[in-house]
């Protein structure tokens, strides 16, 4: 760390939570936080620009996701959701507790073994999770569901892929932050063995499907009151 | 050996035929986004190559494309396209025609992307390498698509050119939200290049009781979560918060394990990422996809998940680190 520490840069994180906070373009924000931030360094305009594609240009594994949008577009153009949502609905004694809590169960397993590009939003959770949830939660509530359902059930099946992936990803098998902390406490002289490090990943792992299995049994619970509640007062209007 | 590179090269193309198709229709402002997105997928390599012997330009024309891929963000909105008269009907008709078939080339992704991870593994530690062995699990998934497609091509016998329609009309109802994964950890490089970090961990060190190793791990705990809302990522919070906090005062000061407190502290950071929508790629892009009306919905319905998680790795670490 250098001995005198410059403050300026820290005014790119205000650029970017005034942005959030005033719901500006997100790119965008991110965008003018970086060049502030890189300006109040005392970066120069060509280094700035330099720094920007170089970091930009080593990022785009991120978007390597868009492969699947051929295929995914296809599938759905010739009825995939409306397959997996009938098929789901085929099934006695489904609920949208059972169905997402296996869900996040398979999740947190898949990306235990290190399968984490198995499932994620663009390949499963549109075409297949987020359908099926819907179907199972018709079943649950016995009958079509509202918009506002409808966006808190597919919410929620996002939400389960998320809780999965994180806190299944660093037990057992040394990938990514596993080598980040081995690698950080190596460059500082504190030798550890990766699974020394990964194995301390599963208490949290247990406690993320335990909490995250009862907000889904709740949520249920207060989609089907909150339904017998709105029934309730429309007979009362009658 | 398939490099990961060539995958690149594909998703490149892809990005220029959606360009190619909106500018057909006139929609220029959309057909230059692409156009400037397909850049670092064309040109990544030849743009890193030649910083590596020191010429800047190429990267320094990038950094000008990431500025104008901002300025026409800020211009376009986020819709999903609207079905044309007949498409939902023609679904249900196709999904009955068709039936479990569909699921064939939609699971074969995920099938695949296992089986090309696992077979690639073993035939690396034979010394064959097919799959470019540093990005794996991307190349097998990457791969995986592909043959997916063919798949889809053979069980819906569409045209291949409706793959690429198909793909665009999801990519353009994706729009700017698809760039803020990609442009969010440039900001994550960018603060690191510029010592946001440092400035952070010296602010924080500088307010907390060091005596007092309760505090020290609070102080921890919570600048992990914080530093991942504001940054989108528990990787970029982590090597700050612990050379600001976690190495010199919980580990040499206090005696805390550090297997137990990288692990555990590194998982904190990550119920931060559940709140913010920082981590574009797990919570806002999710909500275009799913095509929720509230941008920030899949936080709303991960928020009591976060909170609770993050009570019992605090509980968890002052309970195990200090033994």
């Amino acid at each position: 760390m250098p001995d005198v520490i410059n403050y300026w840069p820290l005014l790119g994180v205000g650029v970017v939570v005034a942005g959030f906070a005033l719901r500006r373009n997100p790119v965008l924000v991110v965008v003018i936080a970086g060049i502030v931030s890189a300006l109040a360094a005392g970066m120069s305009v060509a280094d700035l620009l330099a720094l920007l594609g170089r970091i930009f240009v080593e990022n785009r594994m991120l978007l390597l996701f868009l492969l699947i949008l051929p295929v995914i577009g296809l599938l759905e153009h010739y009825g995939l959701r409306e397959r997996a949502r009938s098929w789901i609905a085929g099934f006695r004694g489904l609920t949208l507790t059972r169905f997402q809590v296996t869900y996040l169960g398979l999740r947190q397993l898949l990306s235990m073994a290190g399968l984490t590009h198995v499932a994620g939003h663009p390949q499963t959770v549109r075409p297949l999770v987020a359908p099926m949830s819907e179907a199972a939660a018709e079943r649950s509530l016995g009958g079509e569901l509202t918009d506002e359902e409808r966006a808190i059930v597919r919410a929620s099946a996002a939400a389960t892929d998320n809780v999965g992936l994180f806190f299944g990803e660093d037990v057992f098998m040394a990938f990514g932050a596993v080598l980040l902390i081995q690698g950080f406490y190596a460059r500082n002289g504190i030798e550890l063995e990766p699974l020394a490090i990964s194995l301390w990943a599963l208490p949290t792992a247990v406690a993320a499907f335990i909490i995250h299995a009862i907000r889904l049994r709740l949520l249920q619970r207060r989609l089907v009151r909150d339904r017998a509640r709105a029934d309730g007062a429309r007979d009362a209007a009658h | 050996m398939l490099r990961i590179e060539y995958l690149y090269w594909l998703v490149g193309a892809f990005l220029i035929a959606c360009a190619v198709l909106n500018l057909r229709e006139r929609h220029y402002s959309m057909a230059a986004f692409w156009l400037i997105l397909a850049g670092p997928f064309v040109f990544g390599d030849a743009i890193l190559g030649a910083l590596k012997q020191d010429q800047a330009w190429p990267a320094q024309a990038m950094g000008v494309g990431v500025i104008a891929l901002g300025l026409l963000a800020a211009r376009g909105r986020l819709r999903m396209t609207a079905d044309g008269p007949g498409e939902q009907e023609q679904r249900n008709q196709s999904a009955t025609r068709l039936g479990n078939r569909l699921f064939g080339p939609a699971l074969a992704i995920p099938a695949l992307t296992v089986a090309l991870f696992l077979g690639g593994k073993i035939l690396a530690s034979q010394g064959i390498e097919l799959l470019d062995p540093k990005n794996l699990t991307l190349t097998a998934l990457g791969l995986a698509s592909v043959l997916a497609l063919f798949a889809a091509f053979r069980v819906t016998r569409a045209k291949p050119l409706q793959s690429i329609h198909e793909g665009r009309r999801l990519l353009d109802s994706l729009g700017w939200a698809v760039l803020l994964p990609m442009i969010l950890a440039t900001l994550g490089g960018v603060f690191a290049a510029t010592g946001v970090g440092d400035a952070i961990a010296a602010l924080t060190s500088a307010v907390i009781p060091i005596d007092n190793r309760i505090a020290c791990l609070l102080a921890f705990a919570f600048g992990m979560v914080f530093f991942t809302v504001i940054m989108g990522n528990a990787f970029a919070a982590f090597p700050v918060m612990m050379a600001g906090i976690g190495l010199p005062l919980l580990i040499l000061r206090h005696g805390a394990d550090p297997a137990i407190l990288g692990a555990i502290g590194m998982l904190t950071g990550y119920c931060g990422t559940l709140l913010t929508p920082m981590a574009a790629n797990f919570n806002i892009v999710p909500a275009v996809l799913l095509e929720l009306p509230d941008q920030y919905g899949v936080i709303r319905s991960q928020i009591p998940t976060a909170l609770g998680l993050m009570a019992v790795n605090i509980l968890l670490m002052i309970v195990l680190v200090f033994r």
